[in-house]
């Protein structure tokens, strides 16, 4: 359960940032999850619901943007997806790659702010 | 992951009324940790001290394996130090305390994974550049610790032949990350019916060119091999 310690950073960095800018609540956090990342998404917002009590994020609706492995083919010049990520070799030639361009984000992407007052 | 959503891209309307405004931050959220992680990291580089992180399942071998690298150093006088997680107890800091290297014991009551500012607040007092090795030994865990950067110059995973073929490929998220692969208790691997190429070619599949070693303590099979791939390393690498 390593994504409630996750959650944790995630609520800190997001409530800093809703401070710095003057924001009272967080209407919406979205998060850029790649598939390599091992985080798994429900755990996460299982855990979320958890540390955001009593933070600015208490309302805040939580948006996960999931992202496919990407690797560079040297044999095609090009990047692909990967189907599974069981095997790092392009789909369509078959050559071995280790060379990954996406799949490891564990990002907030963007704060949407609520211009509404604490009560 | 199955409820994707797009990234909302609407701009900032400061004069709105209701309007919401959006901050595209697009911050790493470990960044806290990433940033001390990094600070350690040009820490370790500037001593010329090569950092080794392990990681595993419980039970694979790591502090026997461990012991059996910081015996070995501590014999021919090269100046090594080691920090081991575990959930409770500092039974694995007296065992590889042992060897004769100075050992601490982060106990993470409960955490599934060491962090950054664990570790660093573990060196407190060491002399780094009097170091050429520092090996930190991780929960025994194969997911949670995949995610922290804890400053390493080297991250090795390590599976045992008990554990299935086919491990890594339930768990490429770690040795996809991984430096150098590790099979430990190669001793025992006609007992389990191991099946050697199978789980070499799985390794390879999910990350393709790693090293690998096959290793027994018990034995003493693949630790000269280990051995000289760590003495192949020198501080002030980046990986």
């Amino acid at each position: 359960m390593h994504e409630l310690s996750i959650a944790a950073s995630l609520v800190e960095l997001a409530s800093q940032h809703a401070a710095e800018h003057g924001g009272a609540r967080v209407a919406a956090i979205t998060l850029r999850i790649g598939s390599l990342s091992s985080v798994h998404a429900d755990a996460l917002r299982f855990s979320f619901d958890i540390v955001r009590e009593g933070t600015p994020l208490e309302e805040a609706e939580l948006r996960i943007v999931a992202v496919p492995v990407t690797v560079w083919c040297a044999t095609c010049q090009t990047e692909r997806e990967l189907p599974v990520v069981q095997r790092f070799a392009c789909p369509v030639c078959d050559a071995p790659t280790a060379d990954i361009r996406t799949g490891r984000e564990l990002d907030l992407e963007s704060i949407e702010l609520s211009e509404a007052a604490l009560p | 992951m199955s409820d994707a959503q797009p990234i909302e891209t609407r701009s900032t309307q400061p004069g709105g009324n209701q309007t919401p405004r959006i901050l595209e931050v697009r911050t790493k959220i470990l960044k806290k940790n990433d940033e001390i992680a990094r600070a350690m990291r040009a820490e370790f580089a500037a001593a010329g001290v090569v950092v080794v992180n392990l990681v595993s399942s419980p039970g694979t071998g790591k502090t026997a394996f461990l012991k059996e690298t910081l015996t070995r150093l501590v014999e021919g006088r090269i100046p090594v130090a080691a920090v081991v997680g575990d959930l409770e107890t500092n039974n694995d800091a007296r065992r590889l305390a042992a060897s004769g290297a100075p050992v601490r014991q982060i106990m993470t009551h409960g955490l599934c994974h060491l962090e950054a500012d664990m570790v660093q607040a573990h060196l407190e007092g060491w002399d780094l550049a009097a170091l050429r090795y520092l090996f930190i030994e991780n929960v025994g865990n194969l997911v949670c610790p995949t995610s922290w950067d804890l400053g390493e110059s080297l991250r090795v995973a390590l599976l045992s032949v008990t554990e299935g073929e086919d491990k890594p490929l339930k768990y490429p998220g770690l040795f996809n990350t991984a430096d150098v692969a590790v099979i430990t208790k190669i001793d025992l691997a006609e007992a389990c019916d191991f099946n050697r190429d199978l789980l070499r070619a799985n390794i390879e599949a999910v990350r393709p060119g790693i090293p690998v070693f096959e290793t027994s303590v018990k034995t003493g099979t693949g630790i000269d091999e280990w051995m000289t791939h760590l003495f192949s390393r020198r501080g002030g690498q980046i990986r």
